[in-house]
């Protein structure tokens, strides 16, 4: 059993991340689009990092733990570098993705006509 | 069954029981991450999705992610409990957070009847898909946990295995920690 | 030589074992080990046997295959994608990770046994039932898989592509059960390796053998955790019907290929590590010589697996991909030769003025090192996008990944039988047979595929069932290759029943052999053969490294790691 002199007091952060919560939910009725973002994944990493930090204790882990955490975010964000240049695109060197961003193709399925329509 | 002595070493500076979670956790990052880099990536080149994301239902989510992150308290605090060698206090406390567990399994059985009443089933469009999977296997690892976490209670009533308690404590903190951003993926990004 | 934790060794009277908890459902790590590696094995001869099949197909098209009957396309396919299939995940992979290192990791660090035996049991269960279901999926109406291992979407995806709509989803199933038996397993390695050393053990003093199988076991963590996601969604797409890869209704199968081979290259050194090691813990011992420089070999293998990370898409360059990103991919995968090339060279370097001895398990080193080294050479050509251009898809790739992964597969794992044999099962295995096996297997290795390396550079693509509908390939030149790759293969084959008949004659007539027949300086050659539950009478503290063989001033050629002085 891990052994910390001195425990946070976990019921002050439980509050922090509620009050976190409930900003991240306001944010979208403001209605601009860079608030949004930032209260909605801002906020995500703050409670993220509160939650890893106070209730995993990663502050008193041995340091090889938040490397290797660290380490596998680092991959994660290299696969969607390598990928996303790919998946992202409607069309590369010798194909098309016909219904990959056009909202009407969305809105066909959604209204249950199977095919695309293309072919 | 008699432990291995294998199991009391530890030369890496950390319990063995630890250190295997904190292995655990990092193959579970992977796979997530894999399933939630997809659906940026395709949420971050259709504009449509927005549309799309506006359908889900907004108050369920966030009464989950509360219920979540009360949980994720209920677990610390039998951490806590089982430093201080009180099993039956950290098994009442697991108790807690397996019932936020349920509540949030319910909770999610009732919106996604709602969703699929209203005709946004996994094959409505690829977003929907995603949500449904993403969220689903998602609340397979609440359902996993919460079982886990059973087991380990009813031993720690007894005053057995007090350790596992951080352990489990560990995973469900990751579990939370996924639907912390789940959340804003699925349900605000609108 | 007391040990220095006040720790009991394993004195506690055993329960009493029944054939069920001894066998079937054992918890110690030696047996588990068996399983994993008679099943590879039994798989390995259901892998083999199909290439025979394949093999005859294509040297007399349309011929009936004795033991078989006529090969249909949709045979074909299904025979290329199970033998790919089957090689990789389950002789390969079982044998050189689970089996190697459920055997050698314990008692290589001095314990008793892996920290949790009941989740390694469970770990080789989930596998069993991986193996069940994938041998099923043969047998389904429609037949089993035959998209290629690599199982791209759409034809895997939907069942009015690839004909055999319930076969390919028992074959993701038995892949993803898989999947999960490795990932339970790695926990073990990782997490024993990490904690469990005997007293005195430090990093550097781990036996290569053992860091490999950890560092492959992390590569394996970490580059299938996305494919377990892109398999949930294919497995969404084949039963449910969801459009995850499908291009019609807002899907994409290039995503599926960046998923698949961001595990898939990883995959490769996932397997190649545990090899290289073996050959490692052999060349020395059989030079008696000191690993020529350990830390670099430690250094280079970090390094390999971080780089193996950054070049999947090579296995994309004509798929469409961004041609930016291939340019990237082409350098980062030309660089990933020169670690390997280095451990290549750092064993050469140990052989120098070493006193070898060519006992048949230094023989499979040494030829995995001739082998590897041409194998490398040829991933080259490939690796430079700009002559993959010409080289995907034909037989030159698979030349080059065959003279990879036979190494890997074939010959790293008989050098770690033939040397563990005597530790595995008491007895010695016999020394001219091993050596006839040996060549009967390493010649015509060769004569299969050089004949594969020319026909891909005349450009004969792969996954053709009959290369007589292709008049530019018809040719009496090209097939005369295939005909002779084919009889090299049938013999090849055949020797294979050297290494049985050896295998299990030796268990029960073999010489016995004692603790230490090599003279070996690692723990596990200081207990009896087998060794027994609890591995060690004393557990053992450890004052050096594994390779002091051939000291200055020592009368012996080898110190053993436990020996205080």
């Amino acid at each position: 059993m891990s052994e910390e002199m001195h425990h946070p007091n976990y019921v002050k952060i439980w509050g922090i991340l509620l009050v976190l919560l409930a900003i991240s939910i306001a944010g979208p009725f403001i209605g601009i689009r860079v608030v949004t973002l930032i209260t909605a994944f801002g906020i995500a990493i703050v409670k993220a990092y509160l939650v890893a930090k106070n209730f995993m204790h990663l502050n008193v882990q041995p340091r090889f733990v938040i490397l290797l955490l660290g380490t596998s975010l680092a991959f994660l964000l290299l696969f969607f570098a390598g990928a996303s240049p790919d998946v992202m695109k409607d069309e590369g060197s010798g194909w098309t993705k016909p219904s990959f961003s056009y909202i009407e193709q969305e809105r066909l399925v959604e209204e249950g006509d199977e095919h695309g329509g293309h072919h | 069954m008699d432990r291995p002595i294998a199991t009391t070493r530890t030369a890496a500076g950390l319990p063995t029981g630890r250190l295997a979670i904190w292995w655990v956790i990092v193959s579970e990052i992977f796979i997530f991450g894999g399933l939630l880099a997809s659906y940026i990536m395709h949420r971050l080149a259709k504009d449509a999705w927005a549309g799309h994301a506006e359908h889900t239902n907004l108050y369920a989510g966030s009464f989950n992610t509360l219920v979540l992150l009360t949980s994720s308290l209920s677990a610390v605090l039998a951490h806590k409990a089982a430093e201080e060698n009180n099993g039956p206090k950290a098994a009442k406390l697991l108790g807690l957070t397996m019932l936020g567990g349920v509540i949030f399994v319910t909770v999610k059985a009732f919106e996604w009847s709602a969703e699929i009443s209203h005709g946004y089933t996994v094959l409505t469009n690829t977003f929907w898909s995603f949500y449904y999977t993403a969220a689903g296997l998602h609340a397979c690892h609440v359902i996993a946990g919460v079982v886990i976490m059973g087991i380990i209670a009813s031993a720690a009533r007894k005053g057995q295995e007090l350790q596992r308690v951080e352990l489990i404590g560990i995973y469900w903190h990751f579990v939370d920690i996924i639907w912390i951003f789940l959340f804003p993926l699925l349900y605000i990004a609108r | 030589m007391a040990h220095t934790i006040t720790e009991t060794t394993h004195a506690a009277p055993h329960h009493e074992e029944t054939f069920w908890s001894k066998y079937v459902f054992p918890l110690d790590h030696k047996r588990i080990a068996m399983q994993y590696i008679f099943t590879g094995m039994a798989m390995a001869v259901v892998g083999g046997l199909m290439s025979y099949v394949f093999r005859m197909q294509l040297a007399f098209p349309g011929m009936d295959v004795p033991g078989f009957g006529l090969v249909s396309p949709a045979d074909y396919n299904f025979l290329v994608t199970s033998h790919g299939t089957i090689m990789i995940f389950w002789v390969a992979m079982p044998v050189l990770i689970a089996g190697f290192g459920n055997f050698l990791i314990p008692l290589m660090v001095g314990c008793d046994d892996m920290v949790f035996p009941r989740v390694n049991r469970l770990s080789y269960q989930i596998f069993f039932l991986s193996t069940v279901v994938l041998l099923a999926s043969f047998f389904v109406e429609g037949g089993g898989f035959g998209g290629a291992w690599t199982a791209y979407p759409p034809l895997s995806a939907k069942g009015a592509y690839s004909m055999t709509p319930l076969g390919s989803t028992l074959w993701l199933v038995a892949v993803a059960l898989e999947f999960t038996a490795f990932l339970l397993g790695g926990i073990n390695f990782v997490t024993t390796a990490m904690n469990s050393r005997a007293p005195g053990m430090k990093m550097f003093d781990i036996p290569i053998v053992v860091w490999m199988i950890v560092i492959a076991s992390i590569l394996f963590m970490a580059s299938v955790g996305p494919l377990i996601a892109g398999a949930i969604m294919l497995f969404m797409d084949q039963q449910v019907g969801t459009a995850f890869y499908d291009p019609d209704r807002g899907g994409d199968p290039l995503l599926w290929q960046h998923l698949f081979w961001f595990f898939g290259h990883p995959e490769v050194y996932v397997v190649l590590l545990p090899a290289i090691g073996i050959t490692a813990d052999v060349m020395t011992v059989f030079a008696r010589k000191k690993l020529f420089a350990y830390r670099t070999v430690l250094y280079t293998a970090f390094a390999t697996g971080v780089l193996s990370f950054f070049v999947w898409a090579h296995h994309q360059f004509v798929a469409g991909i961004d041609p930016r990103m291939a340019n990237i991919f082409t350098v980062t995968t030309v660089l990933i030769s020169i670690p390997i090339a280095e451990m290549c060279f750092v064993y050469i370097a140990t052989l120098y003025r070493g006193s070898i001895e060519l006992a048949t398990p230094m023989l499979w080193a040494l030829g995995f090192i001739a082998t590897f080294l041409v194998g490398g050479v040829t991933g080259l050509y490939l690796g430079a996008s700009g002559a993959d251009i010409y080289f995907h898809d034909t037989y030159f790739v698979l030349a080059h990944f065959h003279y990879t992964f036979f190494p890997i597969a074939i010959i790293g794992v008989f050098a770690g039988i033939t040397f563990w044999y005597p530790k595995m099962f008491g007895r010695m295995l016999n020394e001219t047979l091993g050596k006839i096996h040996f060549w009967g297997t390493i010649i015509p290795f060769n004569l299969i595929f050089i004949p594969l390396f020319v026909l891909g550079l005349g450009g004969q693509h792969r996954r053709i069932y009959n290369y007589n509908h292709f008049p530019e390939l018809a040719g009496a030149d090209f097939q005369n290759l295939r005909v002779f790759a084919t009889v090299s293969l049938l013999v090849m084959l055949l020797f294979q029943l050297v290494f049985i008949w050896n295998f299990f004659v030796s268990f029960w007539r073999g010489k016995p052999a004692g603790k230490n027949p090599w003279n070996a300086n690692t723990l596990e050659w200081t207990v009896p053969s087998p060794p027994p539950h609890g591995n060690f009478a004393e557990l053992p503290t450890v004052y050096r490294g594994p390779y002091e063989y051939s000291t200055p001033g020592r009368d012996d050629d080898f110190w053993p790691q436990d020996a205080p002085n």
